[in-house]
């Protein structure tokens, strides 16, 4: 072979580079329109009116006072939807408008349309409902109860699912168990709920620009509810600020394609900070007992757990994620024995749904607790029990699946346990941020106390239990220019980066542009369950495929040539059995090619009643190590470094894993540290930026990051989703550390089982004056 | 709603003898938030008055021969961070520093901060402890009310409808003075609780104050008094059961609150612990700058 010249050469901005996303710059320097940005001539104002109550009758309601306002065009109730009067992803359960009852604090009763905000709130002021303020039902818990009155025409209970395996007459030498709490943690994206509905001048149709997770999902929610035919109405995706779960629900869609409807002119609603919080469903508040059965070496036998999940008053996803948390519960550990029951119950409580982790996150808490327990009581190291019960590619998870994925768990924890720690006086360079309390001048050097921790998680990339998960894209080439179309809603994640850079690598050429985001070409599924870059990058990849195909076949046609012998290097064609090379914009001049495919994952099964089935596509690994440093007296927490080795497949676009592992590692801080929604009978206690707190560049630490790159056979370029694993076991390891530091300051009788933790969790460990 | 943009403190004192409905506006820190909240309401005949228009009450004046820094209503927090405000004041800078963002503190004042009258004001904290007073100005005249007189509860103050913050006068006091502060998160955030420490050796005092532990922020006067004449002024020291009591007294004098931000039990606590490490490591101080 060495009579064969090799040429290097590249596509600039293929895949394993990473290009600048082109959304990138006007973010950062404030340009960028998101969809609260959004207006149009014309434009009227349309704003919601709120239950004010948990859980009440609605006797009446009248709108003749705000309809009589001066700058008031309409308003609308319940009876105004003129299609199915319910909505939801999964079950229809959740009115649009509540008619007869409202089940949570901040439910929609009503929306106003008018000339402007004022005029609107004032409006809003003016509609007087009454109501007859029924019991509520605020205490998961009690849900599931046979006595407890039901909230709701479905029942209390959303979902029960057990997982039942192996041989349950098992019993461990070694026994840990403990009850966990997980809070309700909220999106936080900084873009606000935001849409721009536009009637069609005939009043047939609507086209609604909107900040979403799933335009065609939208799409057919809203059309069933406006009882218009699909074809009637187009979504385009408004600039998304941030989704995180919490933009896969419908609302504020159906509401303003009415209003806008209603009046034959542009309606444009945008919620504000507080209103967000009650506008979109949260994570769920969990409570969960896990006991771990294992040998006198750290060997697990046998895992028992219950899980009661809070799904607030209507259901959303939460029958998918308490799937997901339940089969999750092993962690990424082998086990071949388990009792897990779950439920997911409705309450009066906010709904919850969505976000980053998917149910994985709660399990994930409770079982790397549970592992540090396990260590402790069998006298081994964090890493080392890990170590022992690590699962790898082929193992049998508590479900019955194999793991067919790759499963670096062994080369994660090596990773972990090669990462140099941070020097023990880090904190002490100076900086007063450097310290817990960081601004607040709290905490001296001699108040601190080192901790390090480990959590480790295994997270299902895309939908599970045989639901039809597709992707459908489109590339045209016309005179060497790559058009791409999809329906893929870019949430800030950079899809648009990647999709042009899979576009460059199939197919040699370096000018990749990008149509506009809307339905205008079939569904790509949700921008959710770290499933994108698998499904719209396949879908994608298959599309420049197909048009690669054809060019080769032109080729070949044109150079007499054998189309199978034809293959792209870099920005070069070659010709494999005579070496011939071409430059691939010469080849494709004048050349148009148009090719849409559909690109679906491998079919999955439903989970039976014992919890059996191949019901997940695909799993990625990660594994967290937190260094943090606790004045412990206080319980203030500074985390000094988060290293993090994950299973990526293959890093497409290097910068945006780096960028995914740290926004993820900061919204698992969050959780571990201070992101909470209080409520108190239903109403939420801190519903704004003030007082639901979220980390800043005082809080977040410096994050080293190794990505462990073993393509996946089954994923379209070898690529794992990257966006959940970050958020998942970075919390369990800021926890475990301070736990650390807890026992090395003499607290070892508190086993830490809450999340968020709050500083008097750590100081009453040590300071018997406190209580809760 | 109209607005008033008085360009000086006759125009000023003109404007509130009216008989209307006035909202004074300086950073706005506080007035947008709860304007946006919808906790604030303004209706269309309320004034606003623009209190940023009134350079003379941006003025700052340290008068060393008097011992007084005078610091106009209109100075921001930024202005308080560093240079000779920092040295004339030094836990009134540090409170600062626990103020809000970079953007709050452009825009915050230190008399909106004393006119807002939040328990949890950190300002407000370290002027009790420096025992500052509140200059208020009307058409009538002028008065001066101690800071720790000044609020009367949550949101409430002395203050008359036709007066305004025109400065706050703040004692320049000898020696080492301290401010602590604790949230939830390592930066912006209202303080949980918070506390600051004066330490005068020439003329012996100790004086003490608290936030976020009352209705109101809180001059811890019997711990004070106690810490004063515990305090071996020759030596910078103070025995451990001295500071134990003092600690004692501080929890006593505490009213705090449960609410989502924390827990009476932990704010009663954590000031404890703020003041007992602010007299150590200023005692510390003082003894190692003999």
């Amino acid at each position: 072979m060495s009579d064969l010249e090799i040429r290097e050469s590249v596509v600039r901005g293929g895949i394993g580079q990473s290009p600048l996303r082109p959304d990138g710059v006007s973010k950062a320097e404030g340009s960028y329109l998101f969809s609260s940005d959004l207006s149009a001539d014309n434009m009227l104002i349309g704003k919601t009116l709120r239950s004010p109550h948990q859980h009440a009758r609605i006797l009446s309601i009248d709108t003749s006072k705000a309809l009589a306002m001066q700058g008031v065009h309409t308003v609308i109730t319940a009876d105004d939807v003129p299609g199915k009067p319910t909505y939801g992803l999964i079950s229809s359960d959740q009115p649009v408008f509540a008619g007869e009852v409202v089940r949570y604090i901040g439910e929609p009763i009503a929306a106003v349309v008018a000339d402007d905000e004022d005029i609107c709130a004032r409006a809003i002021a003016a509609i007087d409902v009454v109501y007859e303020t029924l019991p509520a039902l605020t205490d998961a818990r009690f849900a599931a109860d046979p006595e407890s009155m039901e909230i709701h025409p479905d029942g209390n209970v959303i979902r029960e699912q057990n997982v039942v395996c192996g041989d349950l007459s098992v019993v461990g030498d070694v026994i840990v168990e403990d009850r966990y709490t997980i809070g309700m943690q909220d999106q936080a994206f900084l873009g606000l709920e935001a849409a721009l509905a536009i009637p069609d001048a005939d009043g047939a149709g609507v086209e609604c620009h909107v900040a979403t997770q799933w335009l065609h999902e939208d799409l057919a929610q809203i059309a069933a509810c406006l009882d218009l035919p699909e074809t009637a109405i187009r979504m385009v995706l408004g600039g998304v600020g941030g989704a995180f779960g919490g933009r896969e629900d419908i609302s504020l869609q159906v509401h303003v394609c009415l209003l806008a409807l209603a009046t034959g002119r542009p309606v444009k609603m945008h919620y504000s900070r507080s209103e967000s919080f009650l506008g979109h469903v949260h994570r769920h508040p969990a409570e969960i007992w896990m006991r771990h059965h294992a040998t006198q070496d750290g060997r697990i036998v046998k895992i028992e757990a219950e899980f009661i999940f809070d799904g607030g008053a209507y259901a959303s996803t939460s029958s998918a994620v308490l799937v997901n948390a339940v089969t999750h519960t092993q962690g990424p550990y082998k086990c071949d024995n388990a009792y897990v029951r779950g439920v997911a119950v409705r309450t009066n409580n906010l709904p919850c749904g969505a976000m980053r982790g998917f149910g994985v996150v709660q399990a994930c808490f409770a079982h790397e607790r549970q592992m540090d327990l396990l260590a402790q009581k069998c006298n081994l190291e964090p890493l080392e029990i890990r170590r022992r019960n690590a699962m790898a590619t082929g193992d049998r998870l508590i479900t019955g699946q194999t793991v067919e994925s790759v499963a670096p768990v062994r080369e994660i924890i090596a990773g972990l346990a090669a990462i140099p720690e941070p020097s023990e006086t880090l904190h002490s360079n100076g900086h007063p941020y450097g310290l817990p309390g960081g601004a607040g001048n709290t905490t001296r050097s001699s108040d601190v106390v080192r901790g390090v921790g480990y959590g480790l998680a295994i997270k299902n990339l895309m939908y599970s239990e045989a639901f039809d998960d597709y992707s459908t894209a489109r590339c045209r080439l016309d005179d060497g220019v790559i058009t791409l179309k999809f329906a893929t809603a870019e949430v800030g994640q950079g899809f648009i980066t990647i999709a042009a850079q899979i576009a460059r690598s199939t197919l040699g050429l370096e000018d990749v542009r990008l149509d506009p985001i809307d339905t205008g070409v079939g569904s790509a599924g949700s921008t959710s369950a770290s499933r994108q870059t698998w499904m719209s990058g396949g879908a994608v990849e298959a599309a420049c495929l197909k048009v690669r195909q054809l060019i080769f076949e032109h080729v070949a046609a044109t150079t007499g040539g054998d189309a199978f012998a034809l293959v792209i290097e870099g920005d070069t064609l070659v010709n494999t059995t005579n070496g011939q090379r071409w430059p691939m914009l010469q080849i494709v001049s004048g050349l148009v090619i148009d090719e849409e495919v559909e690109f679906r994952h491998r079919p999955t099964v439903p989970l039976d009643e014992n919890g059996q089935g191949d019901c997940h596509t695909a799993f990625a690994f990660v594994g967290h190590r937190a260094v943090v440093d606790v004045d412990v007296e206080l319980g203030l927490v500074r985390v000094v470094e988060i290293a993090t080795v994950q299973d990526v497949g293959r890093a497409l676009n290097p910068l945006s894993v780096t960028g995914q592992i740290e926004g993820g590692i900061a919204q698992g801080l969050g959780l571990a540290l201070m992101e909470e929604i209080i409520q108190r009978d239903g109403r939420i206690m801190n519903p704004s930026f003030t007082d639901y707190l979220i980390p800043t560049i005082a809080d977040m630490p410096p994050v080293v990051a190794q990505l462990i790159e073993i393509p996946d056979p089954q994923a379209p370029m070898g690529a794992k989703g990257v966006g959940e694993p970050p958020t998942i076991s970075s919390t369990p390891a800021i926890i475990s550390a301070i736990q650390n530091a807890m026992n090395r300051s003499g607290g070892a009788d508190t086993h830490l089982t809450r999340v968020p933790i709050r500083p008097s969790d750590i100081a009453k460990a040590v300071n018997s004056n406190l209580r809760d | 709603m109209p607005i008033a943009h008085p360009d000086s403190i006759e125009d000023l004192k003109e404007i509130l003898r009216a008989d209307t409905s006035i909202v004074l506006l300086a950073g706005g820190t506080d007035f947008m938030v709860g304007l946006n909240h919808g906790s604030t309401r303004l209706e269309s005949d309320h004034l606003i008055v623009d209190l940023r228009s009134v350079a003379e009450l941006s003025t700052v004046e340290l008068d060393y021969r008097s011992k007084m820094l005078r610091l106009g209503a209109g100075v921001r927090w930024n202005d308080l961070l560093s240079g000779p405000i920092e040295d004339a004041a030094p836990c009134l800078s540090q409170s600062a520093r626990t103020v809000g963002s970079h953007q709050i503190r452009t825009a915050g004042t230190i008399g909106g901060n004393v006119a807002t009258a939040s328990p949890a004001g950190d300002g407000v904290c370290a002027l009790v402890a420096l025992d500052a007073s509140v200059v208020l100005t009307s058409h009538r005249g002028q008065r001066n009310v101690a800071v720790r007189d000044f609020a009367t509860g949550p949101k409430t103050t002395v203050i008359e409808k036709d007066e305004f913050i025109e400065r706050i006068d703040v004692p320049i006091v000898n020696g080492w003075q301290g401010y602590s502060k604790i949230g939830t998160r390592n930066a912006m955030v209202i303080s949980v609780a918070g506390a600051a420490v004066v330490l005068s050796p020439d003329s012996q005092i100790c004086r003490i104050a608290l936030g976020s532990v009352g209705p109101t922020i809180i001059a811890a006067d019997s711990a004070s008094s106690f810490a004063t004449t515990a305090i071996d002024w020759n030596t910078s020291s103070v025995s451990t059961d001295d500071l134990d009591q003092v600690v004692q007294l501080v929890r006593e004098s505490a009213s705090p609150i449960n609410d989502h931000r924390s827990t009476a039990s932990y704010r009663t606590h954590a000031v404890g612990v703020l003041v007992k490490r602010l007299i150590e490591q200023g005692l510390r101080s003082i003894k190692e700058s003999v």
